[in-house]
């Protein structure tokens, strides 16, 4: 059975899920490392995003360039803009070493825009290296979600 | 409402004009079902899909749900997914293989032809039950017929041959396979699927239209325009972040390099609009070296220049298929209602060319087909804006007339517009469509 993440871990989650709540693109970029990426797959149980399609993955390039795009005033995908809630919950550690853990948790977040309310739920994996300073970088984040193969209308805000 | 006749919807399309009610009118929405998805060719899927007999995978034609399925004898057939009995979907997986289909309610059981092969419990039907009726079936479609792989299907009995149908895009097929150093292409790669709320016939309008990335894509042209090229990537993110720049290319290059072709049945394409050599031509890129190689030992030369020197972007086969050869992409648009459309997308993996280029391909698609995609996104957002727009009791026709004095014979039997942003092909599919919607 795997360990519940220490305090610290689960801080961290609800800080970035916050972020994300609230709009901080550039914020929430900046918890990434330098090489690191972020994936949504479109499959379960997906093994590879190079061959096979994702619903997003972006390595750090694409990252920083879909966040960007978020803060574009001809952004029409988000006329008006996306409000989310965010819940992460149940974190355990699936792995550690010196270097940093790997880090699964749940997470359900409604999405509300024009008069439209979407529910994602899933499990999401991150890969967290220590800074050497108390905190944690995200070398890679995946999103499971439970119904990442369903046919969805366009998906403009990251899990 | 009674149905409008066909004097009405001829009245729908004037020259360079639709009535708004052809986005909007949930009647004619189920004329074009009947009218044209119960009699066009449709596309349904790949033949790589159904390699050996019993393999099947789910389709549809319209808003019938489908089945297409290698029958024992090799040949091709496309079933409703409709038991005889009471009208239970026999098939429920997306894909797989079977000898039989059998039926969860009651167990009747058919052929991969979908013809009733085992009904149990056979006692107490009336004189009339007859199992060998045609009728009594996973009643198959009529036609079914391929060309180069890619799988079409009809629910009319007659009509012009597929290959009439296709007629010059045929050679857009061709540009497809001829890539694959094996002359072999397979479906790979995972699927989209993706919805809008808004009318069927806006994708592939929005396919070849030209005119619309500068404005459409706006975001993420200046968001990609933006971005330091020295951060990491994977070659994923570069191929993304350059396909969203090309997306900005000037007026000009849209008017003089890129062009327009239509061809009779709805049909069109557009021309290739990338001159960057890291996408389509890729020469920059070493594993296109090592592809063009495999090509010339396999094609020769002269072939592989023949076959290099295609250049096109979305290739559209009215009513529902579009795709694109350069990155071996294909969409396949599914009706659902008047408002309401699902697109299906696919990957294709060329045989015999380094795996490099499928991953690549798989980029692509990411963000040009993906759910998710900086891009994509704000067509689907478009789509839905339309959807709503074309409620409103405002305008009452819609424009599609951009290049209606200057479109020309092409020579090869079609109409090219003067520049890619002519609106031929929109005018185009209407064409296709008065000749189902409204004919005597
Ligand atoms: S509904 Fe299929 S066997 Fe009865
Ligand atoms: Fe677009």
């Amino acid at each position: 059975m795997s360990r519940l993440a220490p305090p610290e871990i689960e801080s961290f989650l609800i800080h970035e899920a916050r972020l994300l709540d609230e709009r901080r693109w550039e914020d929430w970029l900046a918890l990434f490392a330098d090489d690191g990426w972020y994936w949504v797959p479109l499959e379960e149980g997906q093994a590879s995003p190079r061959d096979t399609v994702s619903l997003m993955y972006d390595d750090r390039r694409l990252l920083e360039t879909r966040i960007r795009r978020l803060a574009e005033a001809a952004l029409h995908a988000q006329t008006p803009v996306s409000r989310t809630s965010r819940i992460v919950a149940n974190p355990t550690v699936e792995e550690e070493d010196g270097s940093g853990l790997t880090i699964r948790a749940k997470f359900e977040m409604v999405e509300y825009r024009r008069d439209s309310r979407r529910i994602f739920a899933g499990t999401t994996w991150h890969r967290l290296a220590r800074d050497g300073e108390g905190g944690f970088r995200i070398e890679w984040k995946r999103v499971d979600l439970v119904d990442c193969d369903a046919v969805h209308d366009g998906l403009s805000v990251p899990f | 409402m009674p149905e409008p006749t066909s004097e009405e919807i001829a009245g729908l399309i004037r020259p360079g004009r639709v009535h708004r009610r052809v986005y909007a009118d949930p009647a004619i929405f189920e004329i074009e079902m009947e009218r044209i998805f119960g009699h066009a060719w449709i596309y349904v899927g790949h033949e790589s899909q159904v390699r050996a007999p019993g393999d099947f995978v789910r389709t549809r034609i319209g808003r019938r749900p489908m089945v297409m399925v290698r029958h024992e004898d090799g040949s091709i057939r496309v079933i409703h997914n409709q038991c005889a009995h009471r009208g239970a979907m026999v098939v429920a997986k997306e894909s797989g293989n079977a000898k039989r289909f059998e039926c969860c309610y009651h167990g009747w059981t058919y052929a991969t032809d979908g013809r009733l092969v085992h009904v149990p419990l056979r006692h107490g039907y009336p004189a009339h039950f007859d199992p060998d009726d045609p009728g009594t079936a996973m009643v198959a479609a009529p036609r079914v017929d391929s060309y180069r792989g890619f799988v079409f299907a009809s629910l009319a009995a007659d009509g012009p041959p597929l290959a009439d149908f296709l007629g010059y895009m045929t050679t857009s097929f061709d540009d497809m396979v001829d890539r694959s150093p094996d002359d072999e292409i397979e479906v790979a790669g995972g699927v989209f699927r993706h919805a809008y709320d808004g009318n069927w016939k806006l994708y592939l309008e929005n396919l070849c239209d030209a005119a619309h990335p500068i404005f459409v894509h706006r975001s993420s042209i200046d968001a990609a325009r933006a971005q330091d090229d020295t951060v990491h990537t994977t070659g994923a993110g570069e191929i993304a972040v350059r396909q969203m720049r090309q997306n900005g290319a000037p007026p000009e290059f849209w008017r003089e390099r890129v062009g327009i072709w239509t061809y009779p049945g709805g049909h069109a394409f557009l021309g290739d609009y990338h001159d960057d050599e890291k996408l389509v031509a890729a020469s920059g890129d070493p594993a296109f070296a090592e592809y063009l190689a495999a090509l010339e030992a396999k094609k020769g030369t002269e072939e592989t220049r023949r076959i290099m020197e295609v250049m096109r972007w979305n290739s559209n086969v009215w009513p529902n298929l579009s795709f694109m050869s350069q990155f071996r992409q294909l969409r396949v648009v599914h009706p659902v209602a008047v408002d309401r459309t699902e697109v299906h997308t696919y990957a294709f993996r060329l045989k015999g060319a380094p795996a490099r280029m499928f991953e690549d391909t798989i980029a692509f698609a990411n963000v040009t087909n993906g759910t998710g995609s900086p891009v994509l996104t704000d067509d689907l957002e478009t789509y839905g804006r339309i959807g709503t727009g074309v409620t409103s009791q405002g305008a009452e026709w819609i424009e599609i007339g951009r290049g209606y004095e200057t479109d020309r014979p092409d020579g090869k039997g079609g109409v090219e517009g003067v520049d890619s942003t002519s609106e031929v092909y929109i005018r185009n599919m209407y064409d296709a469509w008065l000749g189902f919607m409204a004919a005597p």
